[in-house]
C-alpha cells in the first residue's frame, strides 16, 4: 500500500522535514499557477507598454513614450468611431439574432426523441467548421456568377443583390454567415438547460391549465435564464471580436463598413506595423470585453441566486 | 564521350557554338534532351566559377522564405544548379501570398534569424528598409570582390534597378541620390491590358486605345457577349487595388499620390487629373466591372479571364500569361497590349510590380546568402528560367533579347510588343514613404465608397486627401 495519496502522511513528512520547508509548501504549490500567470501577463503589460508609445516599426526614429496620447488620439478621429458603431452593430445584431433563433429550436427540439436527438447533433455541424472556412464557402454562394444564393434572390426578383461587395448588405452578409456558424452554440447550451429543468413547475401548470405563453414567459424563461446570461456573455465576448468572417470576405471593406476592433488591430500591425496604435485598439477592446463580462457575470451570480437560494 | 560532350557545352556557354549546331553535334554524340539539361547546369556552373570562388562558403546552410509563385517554382527546379556551385545546401518555407508578407513582417521584426534571404516586393522595403531589417546590397554590389565579375548589374532593367533603391527619406525619387538598394529585382509585373480575342471578334470591337475607349468597349462586351462582363480590374480593400492598372492609368493621366510642399508630403489624389481620372475609372467599374468588385483581388481577375468571364483586363500582363495556359477555359484565346489611358499621351507609363531577392540583416551567413542571390537574380538562372520554367518578365534585358525565349514568348500574341512598348517608362511610380499600405489602403476604401455610390468622386478624393494630410502630419511626414 502507497501512501502517495495521504495527505496526513505528507504532512507529516514535510513537517519532520522542519519547519522552513512546511512554510515554503504552500508556494512551492502556488509556483505551477504563479508561472502560467506570468505568462499570460507578459504579452498583456507588453502590449500595454507599447499602445503608451509611439512606435511604428517602419519609422524606429519617430519611437518614444507618449503616455496616452494615442488614446486620446482615437477620441477625435472619426474612423476609431466608425470601428466602435461597426462592432456594436455587428455584436448586437449577431447576439440578438442568434439568441432568438438558437431559442426558437431549442424549444422545437426540447422533447427528447430519436429524431430531436439526431437533429440536434446534425445542427452542430455548422459549429464544427472553422469559421474562416465558412466564410469562403459563403463567398462562393453568394458569388453573382454562380453562386446557389444570389441565383435564389434572383429569383425573388433581386437579380443584382450585392451580398458583402455592397456597403449597404454587406454587414446584412457577414452577420447571416455568423449566424449559421454560432446559432448552433446556442441552441445546444439553451436546449441543455431546457433539458436540465425540474419537471414539476410544468406539471403543476398544465394541471391549472395555464396557457402556454403564461408558462413561456412565467416559468420558462425565468428558469431558462441563467443558461441565457451564459450563452450570451460566450456569444458577446467573441461577437465583439471577430476578425476571420469579416476578414475573410471582404477586409473590413467595402470602404469602411466592416471595419471591426480586430480587423482595425491587424491592419494596424501586420499591415501598417504601427505597434503602438495596434496595442493600443487591443487594450480598449480588452477593456470593453471586461467591463461587459463584469456585467454580465454579475449578472449571472444574481439570478443563480435567485434560482437556487443564497448559499 | 563525356569529354566531348563537356567540351561541346563549354563552347556553348562561351558562346562559341550556337543554338542549333549544340542540337546538332549533342544529337551525333547521343545526347537525349534530359542529359543535355544535366550537361548545359554544369558547364554553366563551370563558367560561373571560373571567376569568382563560389565554392567561398562550401557546406553552409542557406534558409529561404519564399512566396508561392510561379518564380519560386522556377528557381525550386534550377536549385541544385546553385547547390553543385558552391557546394551550398538550401532549404526553404513557402506560403501563399494571403499570408506571406504576415509571415515576413512576423520574421523579421523579431529578428529571427531563421531566414538568410526572402522574397519581396519592393513597396514591402520602404517598411523594411528604415526599420533596419535588410541590407543594404550596395554593400555588395559596388564591391568588386564580393560580387561575380559577370553578375552584369548594369543588366538588369534601369527602371527597376532604380525602383528598387530608396534613400529612406519620405519623399525622395527612387534611385536617386544616397538611395540605399533594398533588394535585387527578380521577376516583375507590367500593367497592361490582356484581352480575349473571341470575345472582342464576337462583339466586334478593337483593342482600346484609351480610357474612354475602355469605357465604350466594356460597355459593349457587357452588353452584347452574352454573358462575360467587360473588364476585370480589382477591387479589394486593399493597397493592391491601387498599384496595378489603377496607378498605370492615374499616372498617364498626369496624376500624382504626394507633392512635396516646403519639405514635407502633400496628398494629391484630389487634383483636377486625378478627378478626371477617377471619375473615368469609378464609370467604368459601375458599368462594366464584375458585380462583386469590391472583393476582387489578383486571384478573381485573372480566373475570370481564363474562365471567360471577362472580355479583357487592366492588370498585370503575366497574368493574363497564366491564364493563357494550364486547363483554363480561354487558353490560346487571348492576346496582349500596350495601354496608354490618357487620350493625349504619347506613351504608356505602366506602374510596376517588382519580385525581388532581399537580405535579412539578422541573417548569421550574409556573404552566403549573398552568394545565393547573385545566383538566382544573374543571367544564368534567369535564361533557365524564361526559357524552360515561367520565369516572365525576367528582369534583364539580355534575357528578353534571348533568341530561344523570345520564340517562346512570341507565341503569346502581342506580349513581346506590350513589353516593348511599355518597358522604356515602367516603373515605380508611387512617392516612397514608410506609410505606403496605410495610405493605399484607405484611397482603395475611398474608392469602394465612390463605386457604391455612398459618396460622390469628388467630395470622395477632397475627404481622402484631407485625412491622408491628417495622417501625414501626425506621423511627422506632412
Amino acid at each position: 500500500m502507497s501512501d502517495i495519496a495521504h495527505p496526513a502522511t505528507s504532512a507529516a513528512r514535510v513537517h519532520a522535514a522542519g519547519p522552513r520547508a512546511a512554510r515554503l509548501l504552500p508556494y512551492l504549490l502556488s509556483l505551477p499557477a504563479l508561472l502560467v500567470c506570468i505568462g499570460i501577463l507578459v504579452p498583456f503589460g507588453t502590449a500595454a507598454w507599447y499602445s503608451l508609445q509611439r512606435y511604428n516599426l517602419a519609422m524606429p526614429f519617430m519611437r518614444g513614450f507618449v503616455g496616452f496620447d494615442t488614446y486620446l488620439d482615437f477620441l477625435g478621429d472619426p474612423d476609431f468611431w466608425n470601428t466602435v458603431e461597426v462592432s456594436a452593430i455587428y455584436t448586437a445584431a449577431t447576439v440578438i439574432l442568434e439568441l432568438l433563433l438558437g431559442l426558437a429550436i431549442a424549444l422545437l427540439l426540447r422533447e427528447r426523441s430519436p429524431l430531436n436527438n439526431a437533429i440536434s447533433v446534425a445542427l452542430l455541424l455548422p459549429l464544427m467548421t472553422a469559421p474562416a472556412i465558412a466564410a469562403l464557402m459563403w463567398k462562393l454562394m453568394t458569388n453573382p456568377g454562380f453562386g446557389v444564393l444570389s441565383w435564389l434572390v434572383s429569383r425573388f426578383g433581386l437579380a443584382d443583390f450585392k451580398w458583402a461587395s455592397d456597403p449597404h448588405t454587406a454587414m446584412l452578409t457577414v452577420v447571416l454567415v455568423d449566424i449559421w456558424v454560432y446559432t448552433p452554440f446556442i441552441m445546444i447550451l439553451l436546449l441543455a438547460g431546457l433539458r436540465s429543468l425540474p419537471t414539476q413547475p410544468f406539471e403543476a401548470a398544465r394541471l391549472d391549465g395555464v396557457p402556454a405563453r403564461f408558462v413561456f414567459f412565467r416559468i420558462t424563461l425565468p428558469m431558462l435564464m441563467p443558461y441565457i446570461v451564459t450563452a450570451t456573455l460566450f456569444r458577446l465576448l467573441d461577437s465583439i471580436q471577430q476578425f476571420d468572417i469579416v476578414y475573410a470576405m471582404t477586409q473590413g471593406g467595402p470602404g469602411d463598413s466592416l471595419m471591426v476592433f480586430q480587423v482595425r488591430a491587424y491592419l494596424e500591425f501586420f499591415q501598417y506595423t504601427n505597434v503602438g496604435r495596434s496595442a493600443a485598439l487591443m487594450m480598449i477592446l480588452w477593456a470593453l470585453t471586461y467591463a461587459l463580462s463584469n456585467v454580465f457575470v454579475k449578472q449571472w451570480l444574481r439570478l443563480r441566486e435567485r434560482t437556487h437560494g443564497a448559499y | 564521350m563525356d569529354e566531348k560532350a563537356r567540351d561541346l557545352f563549354d563552347a556553348f556557354v562561351a558562346g562559341n557554338v550556337g543554338r542549333r549546331e549544340l542540337i546538332r553535334r549533342a544529337a551525333a554524340l547521343g545526347i537525349g534532351a534530359a542529359a543535355a539539361g544535366t550537361f548545359l547546369n554544369a558547364a554553366q556552373s563551370r563558367a560561373l566559377a571560373a571567376d569568382y570562388n563560389w565554392k567561398a562558403h562550401q557546406g553552409t546552410a542557406l534558409k529561404l522564405l519564399l512566396n508561392k509563385h510561379p518564380y519560386a517554382d522556377a528557381m525550386i527546379a534550377d536549385i541544385e544548379s546553385f547547390k553543385s556551385l558552391t557546394g551550398m545546401s538550401v532549404t526553404w518555407d513557402i506560403f501563399p501570398e494571403d499570408v506571406y508578407f504576415d509571415k515576413v513582417t512576423a520574421a523579421l521584426s523579431s529578428h529571427s534569424t531563421e531566414y538568410d534571404a526572402f522574397m519581396t516586393g519592393a513597396y514591402q522595403t520602404w517598411q523594411y528598409g528604415p526599420a533596419g531589417w535588410l541590407v543594404d546590397l550596395n554593400e555588395y554590389l559596388r564591391n568588386g570582390a564580393r560580387t561575380a565579375p559577370n553578375y552584369d548589374w548594369e543588366g538588369v532593367l534601369e527602371g527597376l534597378r532604380a525602383s528598387t533603391a530608396w534613400s529612406g527619406k519620405p519623399g525622395d525619387a527612387l534611385g536617386g541620390a544616397g538611395a540605399k538598394q533594398w533588394c535585387v529585382p527578380w521577376g516583375f509585373e507590367l500593367n497592361n491590358i490582356s484581352y480575349n480575342q473571341t470575345i472582342f471578334d464576337k462583339v466586334g470591337v478593337k483593342v482600346p486605345k484609351n480610357l474612354p475607349e475602355m469605357l465604350e468597349i466594356a460597355a459593349k462586351i457587357t452588353r452584347d457577349a452574352g454573358g462575360p462582363y467587360g473588364i476585370g480590374v480589382r477591387g479589394s480593400r486593399s493597397w493592391a487595388t491601387i498599384h496595378p492598372g489603377f496607378l498605370s492609368g492615374y499616372t498617364n493621366y498626369g496624376g500624382h499620390d504626394f507633392v512635396m510642399q516646403g519639405g514635407k508630403l502633400k496628398a494629391a489624389m484630389n487634383s483636377p487629373q486625378s478627378k478626371a481620372f477617377t471619375k473615368l475609372w469609378v464609370e467604368m467599374i459601375q458599368q462594366s466591372g464584375p458585380k462583386n468588385w469590391a472583393t476582387y483581388t489578383w486571384y478573381q481577375v485573372g480566373t475570370d479571364l481564363g474562365a471567360g468571364a471577362s472580355g479583357m483586363i487592366y492588370d498585370a500582363d503575366i497574368l493574363g500569361y497564366f491564364m493563357d495556359g494550364g486547363d483554363n477555359k480561354e487558353r490560346g484565346h487571348l492576346a496582349y497590349a500596350a495601354f496608354a489611358a490618357n487620350p493625349e499621351a504619347t506613351a504608356p507609363t505602366a506602374n510596376v510590380w517588382i519580385w525581388s531577392l532581399a537580405m535579412s540583416n539578422f541573417s548569421r551567413k550574409k556573404d552566403a546568402a549573398w552568394d545565393f542571390i547573385q545566383w538566382a537574380t544573374g543571367t544564368d538562372h534567369l535564361l533557365y528560367g524564361a526559357r524552360k520554367q515561367d520565369m516572365v518578365n525576367p528582369v534583364r534585358t539580355k534575357v528578353w533579347e534571348d533568341p530561344e525565349f523570345k520564340e517562346k514568348i512570341g507565341k503569346y500574341p502581342g506580349y513581346l510588343d506590350e513589353y516593348t512598348e511599355t518597358a522604356p517608362k515602367a516603373k515605380i511610380y508611387f512617392t516612397p514613404q514608410p506609410l505606403f499600405f496605410n495610405l493605399t489602403t484607405d484611397w482603395a476604401a475611398a474608392l469602394q465608397q465612390m463605386v457604391a455610390k455612398q459618396i460622390p468622386v469628388d467630395e470622395g478624393l477632397d475627404k481622402l486627401a484631407e485625412s491622408i494630410n491628417r495622417q501625414l502630419k501626425s506621423a511627422g511626414l506632412g
